[in-house]
């Protein structure tokens, strides 16, 4: 039996508005096993994007529990959680989120600042990645020489970059077309196969196609968790190492 | 970690130059016209110090009553009150390191074909230590010069300058003061302007006892018009002071009721007060100057925290990754000071230039001191601190989900 790396029970998140509290997330449980590669699907407002925010240690619950790879995470304080965020997750956002005046290779090796790496090695780390994701002539550029598809490229690579255990992707080709989306998805795909653990939310059922495994929400609750049998099999593999 | 900030610091105050520029400038200015100001003030507080130094230090000057000839009362200094022997007599009073009794007045002296009219002193060699006062070329004259009333004489550089050509060293050659030969022993060096803008080298110093009988021809034998003497500390001055005035006051038979035959003046206190007044204004000078350091400042709180609301998404995407609240405060302060303390370093650049050429142009007396442009870094450094925390603070307090979604 493979080990949970997420394990989510009871939780609840509230909006506090002007027109009084505002549920948004109610009694969620979901664990998530290491290697697996799950799709949040969902209506917008069902409350996929507020449980994603809670997942990445960005956002804590009203109420509920919530292990992220044994820590228990709404009892960490700031440091703790940026750790985690530094460590354990790594993000992939639907708008890429590079930083314009930074060269790629330093976009990278961004979060290894925050760990505190010497810049050799950071350099030396950004680099192994961004040729891995095919981008190793474009070092030194900027985001904003390069198209879409190749800004993700960069941003799956800054995910990659502290070898976290789970990449968390908001709508990852939400702003690519369907031929890099697809490019996008494979990279994706390989990564699952190397042993990460993936999440990502998405509109599309092509898109989430590529998961293992899909969770969809409606009204703060999950309505839907099924398993999709051809990857059942690759993420057994995996879980089995 | 701090180098990588400090490069994205760079980068970050690269990434708009203009801004940075102008938000630096507030600070060249404030730096400049602070280094600027002190160093006048500080020159200005130097150029009074020389002057009392130059006029001697912890003394006090003992002047003779006046006279009242047929309801016409002269000045102070003017009647035969004070003798030799009172001189002598200050001299052993335990608060009192030494005494010079000094008679003064005109006369036309004459070399070879020149004459020049200079004030001319009778002392004793006593007088040379308590002003200060060293010999430049040939020697001063002593004690058995007094005893023996020799007509030996020192002058001052402008007496020399008037009365002998640049080829003719005067030590040695015989001027006549009124129509009395006396040999040059020395050159006294230069003392340049006294406090109240005399120039105290047009002067010809002579042994007092000459001086009586040879120059002045003193109605009453071995009586001085003053006696410069000189207190053992400034700490004693005071007591000095009470000691002088009681023993005079004894020596000349004075009555309780009745007024001083003589008065005795404090130097040094009238040397403190300009001194108070130069050190007031110098002050005065760098405050209204930090005002400047002070606009600077905000300034730059201004900037940052245009720049904070420009990068919130940045930021965002800065916490997202793993950055804490004292990264993204660190950053943000960094970069405040960086601009501040280049901006500093600047303002002393260019403030040193200001004074130099001040200093060329109108001849001004300008002292920069380190601890001057020490002060000015501190204070930039302080100024980057004070003025970069809030919007710093401002920075890291931003929630990362907000700051994701920011436009």
């Amino acid at each position: 039996m493979s080990k949970n790396v997420i394990d989510i029970k009871g939780l609840y998140k509230n909006y506090n508005t002007a027109a009084g509290v505002f549920p948004v997330l109610k009694d969620v449980n979901l664990k998530v096993d290491e290697g697996d590669y799950l799709a949040i699907m969902g209506p917008s407002g069902s409350g996929k994007s507020t449980f994603m925010n809670i997942l990445g240690c960005l956002d804590l619950p009203t109420q509920g529990e919530y292990f992220l790879d044994g820590e228990h995470v709404t009892q960490l304080n700031g440091n703790q959680l940026a750790h985690l965020r530094n460590k354990t997750i790594g993000f992939v956002f639907q708008g890429f989120n590079l930083l314009s005046r930074s060269s790629l290779l330093e976009n990278v090796g961004l979060p290894l600042v925050y760990s505190s790496q010497t810049k050799e090695d950071r350099n030396k780390k950004s680099q192994n990645l961004l040729e891995k994701v095919g981008l190793g002539q474009y070092l030194h550029s900027r985001p904003n020489q390069i198209s879409g598809g190749q800004q993700q490229r960069v941003a799956i690579a800054r995910a990659l970059v502290n070898e976290p255990r789970i990449i968390l992707a908001d709508e990852p080709t939400g702003n690519l077309d369907s031929k890099t989306s697809e490019e996008i998805m494979n990279l994706f795909d390989s990564l699952n196969q190397e042993g990460i653990t993936i999440i990502l939310v998405t509109h599309e059922n092509d898109i989430a196609a590529h998961a293992s495994r899909q969770v969809r929400f409606l009204d703060g609750r999950i309505v839907e968790d099924s398993r999709h049998k051809e990857f059942k099999v690759k993420s057994k593999k995996v879980s089995a190492e | 970690m701090f180098f990588s900030m400090l490069s994205e610091a760079w980068h970050a105050m690269g990434a708009n130059r203009l801004r940075t520029f102008l938000t630096m400038l507030g600070m060249v200015i404030g730096v400049g016209a602070v280094v600027l100001m002190m160093a006048i003030g500080q020159g200005a507080q130097q150029a009074i110090k020389k002057s009392i130094d130059s006029m001697g230090s912890n003394l006090f000057i003992v002047l003779s009553g006046s006279s009242n000839s047929l309801g016409t009362r002269t000045g102070s200094g003017n009647a035969a009150t004070l003798n030799i022997n009172d001189a002598y007599a200050v001299a052993d009073l335990t608060d009192v390191l030494m005494v010079a009794p000094i008679n003064t007045g005109n006369a036309q002296i004459v070399y070879s074909g020149n004459n020049w009219n200079t004030s001319v002193i009778g002392t004793t060699p006593n007088y040379f230590n308590i002003r200060n006062w060293n010999v430049d070329e040939g020697y001063a004259f002593t004690d058995s010069d007094i005893r023996s009333a020799t007509r030996v004489a020192l002058i001052g550089k402008t007496v020399a300058e008037n009365l002998f050509s640049d080829e003719i060293d005067p030590v040695g050659k015989t001027i006549r003061i009124k129509n009395n030969p006396f040999i040059i022993l020395g050159v006294l060096e230069r003392k340049g302007q006294s406090l109240d803008g005399r120039d105290q080298d047009d002067t010809v110093i002579v042994p007092i006892t000459t001086a009586q009988r040879k120059v002045f021809g003193n109605q009453i034998p071995g009586s001085v018009r003053m006696v410069m003497a000189q207190a053992k500390s400034e700490k004693v001055m005071s007591i000095a002071e009470d000691s002088i005035n009681g023993l005079l006051r004894q020596r000349h038979n004075i009555r309780e009721s009745m007024d001083n035959d003589f008065s005795v003046r404090n130097l040094t206190a009238m040397a403190n007060t300009a001194a108070e007044t130069t050190k007031t204004m110098s002050m005065l000078l760098g405050a209204i100057a930090s005002i400047s350091l002070l606009v600077g400042g905000i300034g730059i709180m201004n900037i940052m925290l245009v720049s904070v609301t420009e990068r919130t998404r940045e930021i965002g995407i800065r916490m997202a990754i793993g950055a804490r609240e004292k990264d993204i405060l660190l950053q943000f302060l960094l970069e405040a000071c960086a601009i501040s303390i280049v901006g500093c370093m600047i303002g002393v650049l260019l403030g040193l230039g200001g004074a130099y050429m001040i200093e060329k142009a109108f001849g001004l007396e300008i002292v920069v001191s380190t601890n001057s442009i020490l002060l000015a870094f501190s204070v930039a450094a302080s100024v980057g601190v004070f003025f970069g925390f809030y919007p710093a603070s401002k920075a890291a307090k931003l929630n990362p989900i907000e700051a994701l979604r920011y436009q």
